[in-house]
């Protein structure tokens, strides 16, 4: 194999596997510029989203085996994506409700350690619920192989990564040009004149974490459909690191963590082809580390002081 | 009818009485000033007829209709605009997005016009950008609209506030000290775009401030206030040559 190809093949397989992180990271920013608070329920809410996925994508298959309903394989994949999407930003809106409103003008402390309260509740509930067995994710699109260049691409790959980008370009488009995604930014730097215009923060919070969630959603039925085995704490490692990502782009900044979970997904897919993969995640966070100390606001992020907001 | 009136207005923060039985009559298309020392509660009565705090006593109508118990977003959409001390303009959104922004209340898209781009959605954008661009020419920032507020001079950046203080169409404009800190030609081109929004819209102002020229040559009546008390109210000669306030300002051993 050619280096080209080498890194090409690896440069593919970063794409697809910092889709995940991006696409995660993406909700801890946008709750943190505006309520100053990460959600450390978010991994949970993907693992959730992702068993959404599953229960959504087993029934519509059960429909079409048995003759209820006529299909193809490809609208399922279309639909459970959407249906999963919309069912788990009910879950967020939730969280926001009964989670984190009650709390919010408590110090900090007690909100990040709600969230990971919260985190464990879903673990347990989903735990309580379905049992400890692993659940296998229906295999909703044959598996084909691409050849490009040398490298080889399967289709799932292409999706991930195609609808992950899509819907961040999607996100990018509801913020910058929307009455909902300017009250978002605006509702990042004041609480005082925003609502003034007439825009409540009970209705751009829950907002906001409705579309967080959504998105994780989305991430958690592509990840159970290249990854195709669930249990209950699957959300626990790549949230954590979806996190990290977000503080690498910058806290807030949404274009940076979104950048940010390529970029992990890239130093993982890179170190692990060097080194053996059991040092992949020491030396990955090693280097993040390392970012971080010469960045200490992330890529995009602007130091200033909390009390500006008020 | 007067505009606004507030009838013996008194709160206390926590046993503090920060104002003591404040009454204000403001008529249609009037400039009312508020001077008084620091402390003295210019800004907590600001914010108790904007409904930031709730009175602990008195009464507060606008056009007959009473204030009390509203919600500062509710004040604001029935007229009352509003500009701060210390601006509180969003950092990295751009002079039209400020602008636009306010008028979110008249955008009734929903979230599917927001995600599918519906008819509706442009056709409401299109207005408001409109308005906006009127107010951002009558301020004479037009030529800016697409920079990042953060880029802009002190002075301009006032105007930014100002532009989204009309955008909610107000009949009256609290301003709260909005020459704090300004050049000598910031503040002659300040004072001029008060005159013109004043006359243009026939807009009622109630002004806090601190510089007496701007005060003097602005205002039809004046309150001074000191420890949340009015202690002279008047026409700014009357004011000027109130012996109370030059005590309040300067102390009683200046006082000739």
């Amino acid at each position: 194999m050619s280096l080209m190809t080498f890194l090409l093949q690896n440069v593919l397989n970063a794409l697809q596997w910092g889709s995940f992180y991006a696409i995660i990271a993406l909700g801890y920013a946008m709750v943190y510029s505006i309520l100053m608070l990460f959600n450390f329920a978010h991994g949970d809410i993907f693992m959730a989203g992702s068993y959404i996925g599953f229960g959504i994508a087993t029934g519509l298959l059960y429909l079409v085996t048995s003759g209820i309903i006529a299909m193809p394989h490809w609208l399922i994949l279309v639909l459970t994506i959407i249906l999963s999407m919309f069912v788990t930003s009910f879950l967020g809106i939730l969280v926001e409700r009964i989670g984190y409103r009650p709390l919010r003008n408590a110090p900090r402390a007690s909100a990040a350690i709600t969230g990971l309260m919260i985190g464990i509740i879903l673990e347990t509930a989903n735990l309580a619920l379905l049992g400890a067995k692993r659940r296998g994710f229906p295999a909703l699109i044959t598996q084909k192989v691409y050849t490009i260049g040398g490298a080889f691409v399967t289709n799932r790959k292409i999706l991930v990564v195609v609808v992950s980008i899509g819907l961040m370009l999607l996100l990018d488009q509801f913020v910058r040009k929307t009455k909902w995604g300017m009250a978002m930014r605006a509702m990042s730097y004041d609480f005082v004149v925003v609502p003034l215009m007439g825009v409540s923060i009970d209705i751009i919070a829950p907002l906001t974490f409705a579309i967080g969630s959504a998105l994780a959603a989305a991430g958690g039925v592509l990840y159970g459909i290249s990854y195709p085995v669930l249990n209950p704490y699957m959300g626990i490692i790549i949230g954590w690191k979806a996190f990290v990502a977000a503080i690498l782009g910058g806290r807030g900044s949404i274009m940076g963590a979104a950048l940010a979970g390529f970029l992990l997904g890239f130093i993982e897919i890179f170190v692990a082809t060097v080194f053996p993969s059991t040092l992949r995640d020491l030396i990955a966070f090693s280097i993040v580390l390392v970012i971080l100390t010469f960045r200490p606001y992330g890529f995009f992020g602007k130091p200033y002081s909390a009390k500006l907001r008020l | 009818m007067p505009l606004l009136q507030v009838k013996n207005m008194t709160h206390y923060f926590a046993g503090l009485r920060a104002v003591h039985n404040y009454n204000l009559t403001i008529e249609p298309g009037e400039v009312h000033g508020l001077i008084g020392p620091n402390g003295a509660g210019k800004t907590t009565i600001f914010n108790l007829i904007t409904g930031v705090y709730r009175p602990t006593e008195g009464e507060i109508t606008l056009e007959g209709k009473s204030l009390i118990g509203l919600f500062p977003h509710e004040i604001a959409s029935m007229g009352l605009g509003r500009t701060f001390q210390n601006m509180k303009l969003w950092r990295h959104m751009t002079v039209l997005e400020h602008v636009k922004m306010a008028h979110y209340s008249e955008l009734t898209y929903g979230l599917v016009g927001a995600f599918f781009g519906t008819a509706k959605r442009y056709k409401e954008e299109e207005e408001i950008e409109q308005h906006s661009y009127e107010l951002l020419r009558l301020l004479g920032i037009e030529n800016i609209a697409d920079q990042n507020v953060l880029n802009l001079p002190y002075g301009v950046q006032r105007k930014v506030e100002m532009a989204r203080a009309l955008a909610i169409r107000p009949r009256i404009l609290f301003l709260d000290e909005p020459t704090v800190g300004m050049t000598p030609e910031e503040l002659k081109e300040m004072m001029d775009v008060f005159r013109k929004v004043h006359e243009e819209f026939g807009l009622a102002i109630f002004l806090i401030e601190h510089r007496m020229k701007v005060v003097m040559e602005l205002c039809e009546q004046i309150q001074t206030l000191n420890f949340g008390e009015v202690i002279a109210e008047g026409t700014p000669e009357e004011i000027q040559n109130n012996p109370k306030v030059i005590e309040a300002y300067l102390g009683k051993e200046e006082v000739e």
